[in-house]
């Protein structure tokens, strides 16, 4: 089933998002990427129901391209939170509302610090150290409690996630096969191999 | 009803003519001049700036814009006008991307902008945009660069070289008489500025160049480096009325000796 985990470290965000489409009961494909860069610091793992998902997440990756070619600066991670709450909240009274799961994290150039938020299709939003979605999120929350260190180094935090992904493949009954990660830090967004 | 009938501004005059949109060139012609010249493989843009007011942010005033990763934007005329269609051509950038996965060319997006420009005048309650554009860059996954102009009426042409604004005819002369198809960066460069320099009589601090070398790939001159460009065309131009001077001497002079010879042959005979 569907999974992502994010956590933050010293100036850095990592995301991980399994690489599953699913259909009913059906992997249809096992190497969908599913955390897009928004912008040269700025990643966000989206994860729900398919299509809607998708849909969204282009809707969120243009419309802030669009405001960097406006302003001629890109948003910081927290306005950008601000900005896919708020339409998440919006389309959730519309008459057909996205149910989209995200993790945003970016890297805030000019104060020189990462940040991570935890947003639900119900338009929930909240900073955190580290999050994350679906039935993973059972498992990996109670080792990110004892395990996280906000001053961690890339390593460490590596190692930290690569727990999280063991206990769900030991753990889990549907548990995935692959994930993409992706690091976003002060020299932008970047994948790397766990 | 019948009240939405004479709404519009534009209506034709007894001659054919729009006068809305005629005058909307006349406002074109009072703006501010800016240049386009395509070289073998990059593309520069070249506008006179207004002078900056002492107490006034430089940066908030902006000519030259992009509409996107690979597209650059220049107008000559309503700087009001300008912004409104600058939003409309950016949008479209972006909702173009959303819907087919892929950048615009550059003629779509010159395309675009004619389109609202020509419906603005044909609509009610209207007036035409008073601007004329020039659109420069790269389509993806191609190598060529593109110019493209528009004006108030809606056309649109590609060019090799072309300005708008204020003087427009005279700098359009100068690129005729001197643009080749294969200039280099630096030529373009030069040529751009030169032709800017028809008409821009305050030099260097009133001209702004931006380069587009390939696909995405744009650069803005800054001061110091236009005003070694600036000064590197003076030299020339010193130089050629230098040559000019001691041609024009020498000729004096090898008359002037050809008439004391034939005054010294003369009495003896």
């Amino acid at each position: 089933m569907e999974t992502s985990f994010a956590l933050t470290g010293k100036g850095y965000v990592i995301i991980a998002s399994d690489t599953t489409a699913a259909r009913s009961i059906v992997k249809m494909k096992i190497d969908e990427d599913k955390v897009k860069a928004l912008g040269p610091h700025l990643l966000m793992a989206h994860s729900g129901e398919p299509g809607d998902t998708l849909q969204f997440a282009e809707y969120v990756e243009r419309n802030i391209r669009l405001y960097n070619i406006r302003h001629n600066y890109s948003l910081s991670p927290s306005a950008a939170a601000s900005w896919v709450r708020r339409s998440l909240a919006e389309s959730l009274r519309s008459r057909h509302p996205y149910s989209v799961n995200l993790l945003l994290g970016g890297y805030d150039v000019p104060a020189k610090e990462p940040h991570l938020y935890w947003i639900d299709y119900l338009g929930t939003m909240s900073e955190v150290p580290f999050g994350a979605h679906g039935y993973g999120s059972y498992f990996a929350l109670s080792l990110l409690d004892r395990y996280h260190n906000p001053d961690a180094s890339l390593e460490e935090g590596i190692a930290t996630l690569k727990r999280c992904i063991d206990e769900v493949a030991k753990r889990l009954i549907v548990s995935p096969s692959k994930y993409t990660v992706k690091v976003v830090d002060k020299d932008g967004v970047r994948e790397i191999e766990v | 009803m019948s009240r939405s009938y004479d709404r519009a501004l534009t209506v034709f005059s007894p001659d054919g003519h729009l006068f809305q949109v005629e005058y909307a060139l006349e406002a074109v012609k009072k703006g501010t001049c800016a240049v386009g010249v395509r070289g073998a493989d990059v593309v520069v843009l070249g506008v006179e700036k207004k002078s900056i007011l002492q107490l006034q942010d430089p940066r908030t005033v902006r000519k030259v814009v992009m509409l996107d990763d690979h597209i650059c934007f220049a107008f000559a005329g309503l700087t009001a006008d300008g912004r409104v269609l600058i939003d409309k051509a950016r949008v479209e950038c972006q909702s173009h991307r959303l819907t087919v996965e892929d950048p615009v060319t550059v003629e779509y997006i010159t395309r675009h902008i004619a389109g609202i420009q020509q419906r603005y005048t044909q609509s009610g309650g209207v007036r035409p945009f008073g601007i004329s554009t020039l659109i420069v860059g790269f389509d993806p996954y191609d190598t060529k660069p593109r110019l493209y102009q528009t004006e108030p009426s809606g056309i649109y042409s590609a060019w090799k070289a072309n300005a708008i604004g204020r003087s427009s005819k005279t700098v359009r002369e100068f690129l005729e008489k001197n643009h080749r198809d294969d200039l280099t960066r630096e030529e373009a460069i030069k040529l751009t500025v030169k032709s800017l320099l028809e008409v821009v009589q305050t030099g260097a601090k009133n001209i702004e160049i931006s380069v587009m070398e390939s696909y995405g790939k744009i650069t803005h001159l800054d001061l110091t480096q236009i005003e070694a460009i600036v000064a590197e065309i003076e030299r020339e131009k010193e130089a050629e009325a230098e040559r000019k001077r001691s041609r024009l001497a020498a000729t004096a002079a090898g008359q002037a000796a050809m008439t004391q010879r034939a005054g010294d042959a003369g009495p003896s005979q």
